[in-house]
């Protein structure tokens, strides 16, 4: 019953020029230690407050989240986040914008050496030991990204928190970020919740795959298990069935919500909240299991 | 330096251009082209500046004579160095005489206090050019360092607070386009009424002149700096807060550095319009300085007097566009962002 991380009946209402905006409603999930999650839904659905609630930096207006049972208030570096667009600041090289992070968490714990140790050794995790003195805007998206991967991992976070980390990238260099953060989540074992655009990405990376209803009030449509042998090659899983088949799900999912947007959305929130909280939570495990086999 | 190509660019002033291009040989080779764009092109500029300037002035008839050209101009130039040249001369011979008497007076064994009392004597010669440059220079660098000692903490309060900013906004606002020359009287006013020293560090119209300035140079500092404190991107606040920096460290970290441009582009401003204000305060109130200068001249009346303006004008003028350089390498040397344009 107690999960690493509970997402509970999370709902938000923002106020607006136009009167109350409801965007989440019942978002309901359990995340165990070390799991990958994707978020994937269509653009405005509210995956990015999803994120921000748990970050805390936005404050549910029903439900709550808790981490190892005791609820978030706040935001703090034990949910370390990865911003869509880096978020590096701009005057502070590679190293000490790593470093800043470094400071702030380990202040007490470990000494300077250990802390110089500790940024140097998770900036060669994502490969960019050769620019640690090159400002943000010397450098390639790519490793823009990298380096705010680093400055997440370096945190130690419980729960590692990307909002669409590599969207920004070229194909090319997103497919060395996928390989390097599978590198990276197969040696540090981090919880990771994961909003991505891309259906492949979401299938490579994923324990778990969510799939959000549109909004507004939009909650979880179906959880998707993704069932395949770690680690895993993407070259390999190009011509894997179940691979294939996990894939067409996501995409079948996104394009009924896609074609079918308002009424059917409509029905079908309405059966999930005639249901049993747990029931529905049970439900969309059952469903994952189905899916899964 | 190519900003005259570039304006022309804005406005698509082509035949202009290309006129400049070919009398500045602008199609040379490649390699030439560079030094060609560099230094011909103003160069050639500034001649049909000249030549114009020496044409147009000799239609123009005025009570002191014909508008004085570049020759005139130049003429004058060298004149008053000579002056400031002579007058330090005498003032070099003064106190050669006086320590000479000084000596003389301590060889006949006069009382120490008579010898002090000459001692203290100073040269009291009329103020050259140069001195009033100097003294202009002196004056608005005090009332600006003033000005952003006292806005740029204000600037980074009111930003950073939603309230205090809506608290000090309608005060800016209307003291903001307040002509600076209106203080001046309320200036003078209050330091004559305030300021009594028996041994003042500085003299009354300094400190006029000085104050009008801080006064003019405020605003700009205030509201760019209040301006770029709160547009620090949301992002980087998220950042902060994921880390839990503290007050401090957000401040000096985060939200100083990400207001410097802003920051410096009021100071530019402040320092621009101190200057401007400074010369016109100076001819208003006859404080001393390059405004007086140009107010005595244009009093005396004598046949150099429009000459000597002029040399005063393009010295302001000149003197403004080096202030502004050298805040512009300032805020190259402190700020992360080396991009920041010359202009
Ligand atoms: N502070 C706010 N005030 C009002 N409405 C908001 C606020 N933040 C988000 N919203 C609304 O909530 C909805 C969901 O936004 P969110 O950014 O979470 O979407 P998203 O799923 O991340 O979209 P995308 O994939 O495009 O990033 C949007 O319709 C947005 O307009
Ligand atoms: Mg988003």
């Amino acid at each position: 019953m107690n999960s690493y991380l509970n997402i509970d009946h999370v709902g938000i209402t923002f106020p607006t020029d136009n009167g109350p905006l409801n965007v989440l409603d019942n978002v309901n999930l359990k995340v165990e230690q070390g799991e990958f999650i994707s978020l994937i839904g269509h653009s405005g659905c509210g995956k990015s407050t999803v994120l921000n609630i748990v970050a805390g930096l936005l404050q549910a207006t029903e439900g709550g989240v808790l981490l190892e049972n005791r609820e978030v208030r706040e935001p703090g570096p034990d949910r370390a986040v990865v911003f869509q667009n880096h978020s590096l600041l701009p005057w502070l090289s590679v190293y000490d914008n790593v470093r800043l992070a470094v400071d702030q968490v380990f202040k007490r714990t470990k000494s300077k050496a250990e802390r110089d140790e500790w940024t140097r050794h998770n900036l060669e995790l994502v490969h960019m030991s050769h620019a640690l003195d090159r400002k943000p805007d010397e450098i390639s998206g790519g490793m823009k990204q990298r380096v705010g991967i680093a400055r997440a991992l370096a945190m130690e976070p419980k729960v590692l928190l990307m909002d669409e980390p590599f969207g920004a990238l070229d194909s090319l260099t997103r497919t060395h970020m996928q390989d390097s953060l599978m590198e990276i989540q197969a040696e540090l074992n981090n919880t990771v919740i994961m909003i991505t655009h891309d259906v492949d990405e979401a299938v490579l990376l994923s324990d778990r795959i969510i799939m959000m209803t549109n909004g507004p009030s939009a909650s979880i449509g179906e959880i998707l298990q993704v069932e395949l042998e770690r680690p895993r090659d993407r070259l390999s899983l190009a011509e894997d069935r179940d691979y294939n088949h996990y894939r067409a799900e996501v995409v079948r999912f996104l394009h009924e919500r896609h074609v079918g947007k308002r009424p059917q959305t409509a029905a079908e929130t309405a059966t999930d909240a005639g249901a049993g909280q747990d029931e529905t939570q049970g439900a969309q495990e059952k469903q994952g299991l189905r899916l899964a086999v | 330096m190519s900003i005259a190509i570039r304006s022309h660019k804005t406005f698509e002033i082509t035949w202009l251009e290309n006129a400049i291009g070919f009398l500045a040989s602008d199609r040379l080779t490649k390699t030439t082209g560079k030094l060609a764009r560099n230094v011909l092109v103003p160069f050639t500029a500034i001649l049909v500046f000249l030549l114009l300037w020496a044409a147009g002035a000799q239609q123009v008839q005025t009570s002191l004579g014909v508008l004085p050209g570049p020759a005139k101009v130049w003429e004058q130039t060298k004149a008053l160095y000579d002056e400031h040249v002579a007058e330090r001369d005498k003032a070099a011979a003064f106190y050669e005489r006086m320590d000479k008497r000084v000596e003389k007076a301590i060889a006949a064994g006069k009382p120490a206090e008579k010898i002090e009392r000459m001692k203290s004597r100073s040269y009291t010669g009329k103020e050259t050019f140069i001195d009033q440059i100097f003294t202009s220079l002196w004056t608005v660098m005090t009332g600006f360092v003033i000005a952003s000692l006292i806005a740029i903490p204000v600037g980074i309060v009111i930003g950073m607070s939603q309230t205090l900013y809506q608290a000090f906004n309608p005060i800016i606002q209307v003291f903001k386009p307040v002509s600076p020359l209106a203080w001046l009287p309320l200036v003078t006013m209050v330091v004559s009424a305030v300021y009594v020293s028996d041994d003042p560090w500085f003299s009354k119209s300094f400190l006029n002149s000085a104050i009008t300035v801080t006064l003019c140079c405020l605003w700009p500092t205030i509201i760019n700096t209040a301006v770029g404190v709160s547009g620090v991107s949301k992002d980087l606040i998220n950042v902060s807060r994921v880390l839990k920096l503290s007050w401090f460290t957000k401040t000096l970290k985060i939200v100083l550095p990400s207001a410097i441009p802003m920051m410096f582009t009021g100071l530019r401003l402040s320092l621009g319009i101190g200057w401007m204000v400074l010369i016109a305060a100076e001819m208003l109130a006859q404080n001393p300085g390059l405004g007086k200068f140009v107010w005595d001249e244009f009093q005396n009346g004598s046949s150099n007097s429009l000459a000597r303006i002029m040399v005063a004008v393009i010295a302001i003028g000149f003197i403004g566009f080096l202030l502004d350089r050298g805040m512009l390498a300032l805020q190259r040397t402190v700020s992360w962002d080396k991009s920041a344009v010359l202009r």
